[in-house]
């Protein structure tokens, strides 16, 4: 089990898994994750579903080499064994026919994206998904999201590619022409705060993937919770979903940054 | 839970060839000694290791008896016609039998006699409250003595047998040809797990984390009970056959009609009470604070301590846990271990309410490990970081006793103590997981979730599942747990046999 059957290099950062996972394949549905643990001493990490095949038995995974544990898993080649990979957890996104639907990505948010676009087409409604990235070569699954929206507009820090300008500005170009219905992001939590900002001030009902340091992944620690609407909840069982106009940001970020000092030294086991 | 709530449902039957009376070894060891005589041996005393030392330490703090030790305490035990003690015990261990081995020098026979009722006894000898169960009801109480040391025989005669590398496995019936799934490997599930295999069935347990033995793994720590230990027990299950597949979770990765299609003829639920309750004040989601579960299993099964491991952990200065009960001494003596300058109990109730063993307690302390009771956490006071960096206390006194008999904790108005932490673990209690309730059709479900079963039987009202330990009693303790999967198994297989 957990067999890596391909890999491929979306970036040099960035790498795209497909592994062999039956059960999970056919269990998963759009928004559900992973947890994996790569080694024995290997710590427990969430990774979104970005695709399954259930016929080949695989789902795909992407990955952004960040800190020592997304290093270890970048590391692994074609052939490798995952240690562990337990799921699919979270709840699924919930998918009807909204009307038309923005999908507000960025970065390796992206990866998780697609399977929601999918699922949003599917169901009937006007995918228009905005796509950020910092610079052109970090520009990841154009072709796909393309092909599964009605419209992509891309979003590039430095204009190298698509438009110049933030997720926010590809957004709002959007709400400027036409009327949307819903709004889904995913990507970092600074992102997904702006993004929540302008489509609160346009009354867009607004959903968030959120991303929190979790170990178990199944409601046993609360290492990943977060306030929403004043309330405590945690994101792998209750989430990883939310209401983003609900969503207390500033606490999820805080949060995140909860282990910096540590994750700074365990880096060093990999540089070394 | 109350864990003074005693299963005395569970008669053994007799054992083959015993029918009649006891062998002529234990009459004759009977006779040895005189009653008042046993009665007036001193209980002998668990040597530990130094408090100065263990407290910097993960190694063992209970030494175990050295065989003489064994001997001479196995003595005491009077070999009752009536033996009270089984009563006590949720899995009716036959404890004079097992001890009148130890006593005659039979060590290995004594672990064989665990072994028939017992899937862990290992596991039991160190962390069941015996003062609540076998051994609160020794005779030797009733006369005023020391009770009869069973917890720590146990101990003995299961790493008697570890060590001695000769480990025997439990007789299994012939296969049966029926498959039983048990969902969860912590003690209620192992327990189910091996007395459905000795019945002739084959098991096959899953289990959500990549390590086997649920809060064997992750909660309780090495100083109480080195998961090595935990592990031998586990091999025995399987040389009795039993299947275990971890990184699966029943309800997500698999549901109970896939199980059912796949010929499985029962299900056990033993799934536990996973979800940790915080107390929902200002401050409780700053950085540094967290639950007992998050602690203990980043320091227990991720060994977040070790260098070598990628999984990071907090080492505060200045800890306090909050609650009284096992797992908060099981974190607060851990924060010690990692270097924790001040480590305290944050306790609302006074010392004598507090549900923790008075074993843990007491080496809690000699630890020094710091108690501030009557006192309860209403704010957390964090830095331009958003790490916490001092709590608010109310003071507390207690108020006339509730409906449950203890005197309940009433504010002090205008009391309040800022003191500074810069970590806080929160241990007031768990509710049942809900992912498997959740995901089957028809389940009952109570407001606390936890599963309705009919409690003679374990049987819920889908018919095909069984279930026990805290999915069905809230946060309870081990050997509870042990002894519904014990119950519900013998309930499943004449259920499974008389269809």
């Amino acid at each position: 089990m957990n067999k890596i059957v391909s890999k491929e290099y979306f970036s040099p950062n960035v790498v795209k898994f497909e592994v062999e996972a039956p059960l999970i394949a056919k269990a998963r549905k759009a928004g559900h994750f992973v947890i994996v643990r790569v080694g024995a001493k290997g710590e427990r990490i969430p990774l979104t579903i970005a695709d399954a095949d259930i016929e080949k038995g695989t789902i795909t995974l992407v990955v952004q080499r960040m800190g020592v544990s997304s290093c270890r898993l970048c590391s692994l080649n074609e052939g490798d064994y995952i240690t562990d990979l337990v799921g699919p957890l979270g709840q699924a996104t919930h998918i009807e026919n909204f009307g038309t639907v923005v999908c507000a990505c960025g970065g390796v948010g992206t990866a998780p994206m697609l399977p929601i676009v999918k699922a949003m087409k599917e169901a009937g409604n006007k995918v228009i998904t905005v796509q950020a990235a910092r610079t052109k070569d970090l520009i990841i699954l154009e072709e796909q999201m393309r092909k599964y929206s009605d419209e992509l507009i891309i979003m590039t820090d430095d204009g190298s590619y698509g438009n110049k300008g933030l997720v926010t500005d590809g957004i709002e170009m959007v709400i400027q022409r036409e009327k949307v219905d819903m709004c889904v992001t995913i990507g970092p939590a600074i992102m997904m705060k702006f993004v929540s900002l302008l489509t609160k001030k346009h009354d867009i009902p607004t959903i968030a993937s959120l991303n929190t340091i979790m170990v178990d992944g199944t409601g046993m620690c609360g290492a990943c919770r977060v306030t929403v609407g004043g309330k405590t909840k945690f994101v792998c069982v209750d989430g990883p979903e939310f209401d983003a106009h609900q969503v207390d940001f500033d606490e999820m970020m805080m949060r995140l940054g909860g282990y910096k000092d540590m994750e700074q030294e365990d880096m060093k086991k990999i540089n070394n | 839970m109350d864990n003074n709530s005693i299963n005395n449902t569970n008669s053994i039957p007799p054992r083959r060839g015993e029918s009649g009376g006891l062998p002529s070894w234990r009459v004759e060891l009977r006779n040895k000694i005189k009653a008042k005589d046993r009665a007036n041996i001193a209980r002998v005393h668990m040597p530990e290791l130094d408090p100065n030392v263990r407290n910097k330490n993960n190694e063992e703090v209970n030494l175990g008896l050295t065989a003489e030790m064994a001997m001479q305490e196995a003595q005491r035990c009077l070999d009752c016609a009536n033996p009270t003690c089984m009563n006590g015990c949720p899995v009716s261990i036959d404890i004079p039998r097992f001890i009148k081995n130890i006593e005659r020098g039979e060590f290995l026979e004594a672990a064989k006699v665990l072994k028939e009722t017992s899937a862990l006894p290992a596991v039991c000898g160190r962390v069941c409250p015996q003062e609540k169960q076998c051994e609160a009801q020794c005779i030797h109480l009733k006369m005023k003595k020391e009770a009869v040391a069973i917890g720590h025989l146990e101990r003995f005669a299961a790493d008697y047998e570890r060590e001695s590398g000769n480990i025997s496995v439990p007789e299994v019936a012939p296969a049966n040809g029926m498959k039983i799934a048990v969902v969860g490997s912590g003690p209620a599930g192992l327990s189910f797990a091996g007395d459905m295999a000795k019945y002739g069935y084959d098991v096959t347990v899953f289990e959500a984390l990549h390590e086997i033995g649920g809060v064997l793994k992750y909660g309780i720590p090495e100083f109480r009970l080195p998961n090595d230990i935990v592990d031998v027990e586990i091999d025995n299950l399987r040389a009795m056959g039993v299947k275990f597949l971890n990184n699966i979770i029943v309800g997500k990765t698999i549901s109970v009609d896939d199980l059912k299609e796949e010929g499985f003829n029962g299900v056990f639920v033993g799934s536990g009470a996973g979800l940790p309750r915080f107390m929902n004040c200002k401050g409780e989601n700053l950085v540094g604070i967290m639950s007992s579960n998050e602690y203990l299993t980043r320091v227990n099964l991720m060994d977040a301590a070790n260098y070598e491991s990628d999984t990071p952990v907090f080492k505060g200065k200045n800890v306090a846990v909050i609650g009284g009960g096992n797992t908060a001494m099981d974190s607060v003596r851990t924060a010690k271990r990692l270097g924790a300058e001040r480590a305290m109990i944050v306790y609302r109730r006074s010392e004598e309410e507090m549900p923790a063993r008075l074993e843990e307690v007491k080496h809690a302390k000699e630890e020094g490990i710091e108690f501030l009771t009557l006192h309860n956490p209403i704010e957390y006071i964090g830095n331009e970081r958003g790490q916490v960096k001092q709590m608010i206390l109310q003071v507390m006194e207690l108020g006339e006793p509730d409906e449950s008999g203890r005197r309940s904790p009433v504010v002090v108005e205008g009391a309040t103590k800022l003191i500074d932490v810069d970590e806080v673990i929160v241990s007031v209690g768990v509710s049942p997981n809900p992912l498997v309730p959740q995901s089957v059709k028809g389940l009952n479900v109570s407001k606390w979730g936890t599963i309705e079963v009919d409690k003679e039987t374990m049987q819920s009202d889908v018919p095909m599942i069984f279930a026990g330990g805290d999915i069905v009693r809230g946060g309870a303790t081990v050997i509870l747990a042990m002894g519904d999967g014990r119950r519900a198994a013998k309930s499943m297989d004449n259920w499974l046999q008389s269809k």
